[in-house]
């Protein structure tokens, strides 16, 4: 699965000055509204799912009303199936989901935040071999190689953000290479490694710095592909069932004749959140993409406001 | 010459590819531990003779290595097993749901292409105006949505309105004339290609929009807009086309998003194709069925990227030089 803009050939672009990666982070949020709105709703669900089990109105193991009954004043988004409260499900179904996306997001960061350092800054049979590899494995689709894992192992959560892990890496390596490729031919790498310095001095000191920005909207990206796919394997009951994740939540709304019972609210809430999620994490880690190519701010013809005028040096105003 | 290079290096990848996806089924279906997954002879109230026939077929008494090249030959000919939930030929079963599959995830796909280009479009063209924040967030929006949930919102809708399942109705099939089937048809694809489009749109819209930005600040714009060509025309001919390339590849890459988006659909509205069919091999634990589907699947992605790869040759001179 790849992102818009998330393109190898733009990260080749973006060497800009360098910067301390705090100070880079600053920079976004404050000119970039996207961000702060992207970072509120990602640290929001943090949160909420830290605290879900001592603020969640009802238990979600006991039931506690009427099988899928509407929401009331007692139960705001009404009953599932069980009897038991959708609004506590949802607040306690996140935990889950959310481990899910950041434990497979680590997993995918590591091999493929070491694949793409190793084979950007070693070029050689290694760097060949290694993009040989990345190069099928974007190609095959992923939910369906998924499934097939998944199916042989057995549901579980572990297997679940394994085989996510496993398989979403392929995007990170190619645009972290990109970018190392181009930060070891700088000129200061070029001295420092002129002066005797090692290649894990070279690499710690200067090259992760330089790639870490990009390896950061690459992480916040990735956690929003691995909580979709996440639900589109509990859908298909590649999920641990005696867990309840948000995508359990759907897949038990459409195996239980939610909708034929009219019981919608057993659907769009969680639907809601779930994207509400995703599209914090995908505003925040494309907010920090676009910080990185300057390119976007200069445009000669566009119409802004009905009326014909040039954006050059205007900072980026939408997304 | 040039091109033949071109043409003939994208092949060979394309082959490759396929390669490492047989070998990829192979191992994991039979080298993993258990006999239920790797024997693809235990096919459940199976007749000895069946058994004793895919044992031979299959080599499964041989060693792995061996089965290995065995299996190889056996699916140049075509032959991915029985399947042990039907006791037929995977196949056969297979390629009668790819014929229904192709269609809908067609007419989906295009529909996605035109709304994500012209949402796209608009956006770069209306930059930082309403219509760009509307159709920007919308793009985000379809983009986070996760396609069952999607699915499941149309069901909702338009459960009384439009046919909420299958591909035909069962009660006219068969005595109408051949147009009116299509039209059958056509009117159950409505729902699963929406979702589809849904699915897929946005994240055309995002990177057309991004395309065009990037397009329009070039200098060959800024001497267009020099000469005095009216902005429709600079928009059009010189910026949009050269802004389409990008899309290519997205479109390319995103196959294997379109694909599992397919499946998921296929399964919510009981669209009788091979992610539909993938499904229920999941819970009838008939692992030559999901096997075969993967491998089908697959293969179809990495066709469809070389043809992506020979179109983007034909639309980008410059790779040529």
């Amino acid at each position: 699965m790849t992102l818009p803009l998330q393109d190898p050939q733009l990260a080749t672009e973006t060497a800009g000055q360098p910067s301390r990666r705090a100070g880079f982070l600053r920079d976004v949020l404050r000119e970039r509204k996207a961000a702060v709105i992207g970072l509120a709703i990602i640290l929001f669900f943090i949160v909420l799912s830290i605290v879900a089990p001592y603020i969640s109105p009802y238990s979600i193991t006991q039931q506690t009303c009427a099988v899928y009954a509407p929401p009331s004043s007692a139960h705001w988004l009404g009953c599932d199936d069980g009897g038991i409260d959708m609004l506590s499900e949802i607040m306690q179904g996140g935990r889950i989901s959310l481990i899910v996306g950041f434990a497979a997001t680590l997993v995918a960061m590591i091999i493929g935040g070491g694949i793409g350092i190793l084979t950007g800054y070693f070029s050689g049979a290694v760097d060949v071999a290694l993009m040989r590899v990345t190069d099928y494995l974007i190609v095959i689709p992923d939910l369906v190689f998924m499934i097939v894992i998944a199916s042989v192992w057995g549901a579980s959560v572990f297997h679940v953000i394994i085989v996510i892990g496993i398989l979403e890496w392929t995007t990170t390596a190619r645009i972290i290479r990109a970018q190392v490729m181009s930060v070891r031919e700088r000129t200061y790498v070029k001295r420092t490694r002129a002066l005797g310095a090692g290649h894990l001095r070279i690499i710690g000191k200067h090259i992760l710095p330089q790639v870490g920005p990009l390896l950061m909207a690459n992480t916040v990206l990735t956690i929003a592909i691995a909580i979709y796919l996440e639900t589109a394997l509990a859908f298909l009951g590649l999920e641990d069932p005696t867990v309840t994740t948000w995508g359990t939540i759907l897949e038990h709304a459409f195996e239980r004749t939610a909708i034929s019972s009219g019981a919608w609210w057993a659907i769009v809430p969680d639907g809601i959140v779930i994207a509400v999620l995703i599209a914090g994490c995908f505003l925040f880690g494309q907010a920090i993409e676009d910080g990185l190519n300057p390119r976007l701010k200069v445009a000669h013809l566009s119409v802004r406001r009905w009326r014909l005028r040039p954006l050059v040096g205007r900072g980026p105003d939408a997304i | 010459m040039r091109s033949a290079d071109y043409v003939l290096k994208r092949g060979f990848f394309a082959i490759v590819t396929i390669f490492v996806a047989i070998t990829i089924n192979f191992f994991l279906f039979r080298v993993l531990p258990g006999s239920a997954v790797t024997d693809l002879s235990r096919v459940p109230h199976a007749s000895a003779k069946l058994q004793h026939a895919l044992t031979v077929e299959f080599g499964l008494d041989k060693p792995k290595w061996q089965q290995y090249f065995i299996y190889l030959g056996q699916l140049a000919h075509g032959n991915m097993g029985i399947s042990f939930a039907y006791q037929q030929p995977v196949t056969h079963l297979l390629i009668a749901d790819l014929k229904n599959t192709i269609p809908m995830v067609t007419v989906g796909t295009l529909a996605a292409i035109v709304v994500g280009v012209f949402t796209g479009v608009l956006s770069a063209w209306r930059r930082g105006s309403p219509p760009d924040h509307v159709s920007t967030n919308a793009a985000i929006f379809a983009y986070a949505f996760p396609t069952q949930w999607l699915g499941l919102m149309l069901l909702i809708v338009f459960a009384g309105t439009l046919p909420a399942g299958g591909m035909s109705n069962p009660f006219v099939f068969g005595t109408e004339p051949f147009w009116q089937h299509l039209g059958d048809i056509a009117v159950h694809m409505i729902l699963p290609a929406a979702t589809l489009m849904l699915t897929a749109y946005g994240s055309y819209t995002l990177v057309v929009r991004s395309a065009l930005l990037e397009t329009l600040g070039e200098d060959y714009v800024l001497t267009a807009r020099a000469k005095g060509l009216p902005p429709r025309h600079i928009l059009w001919r010189h910026a949009v086309r050269n802004a389409m390339l990008p899309l290519v590849t997205l479109i390319a890459l995103d196959l294997g998003l379109i694909v599992g988006g397919a499946l998921l659909i296929e399964v919510i509205f009981s669209w009788p194709g091979i992610g539909l069919a993938m499904y229920t091999a999941i819970g009838q634990r008939d692992y030559p069925m999901l096997q075969g589907g993967f491998l089908i699947l697959t293969v179809s992605v990495i066709v469809l990227n070389f043809a992506a790869d020979l179109l983007y040759f034909r639309l980008d001179p410059r790779i040529r030089q």
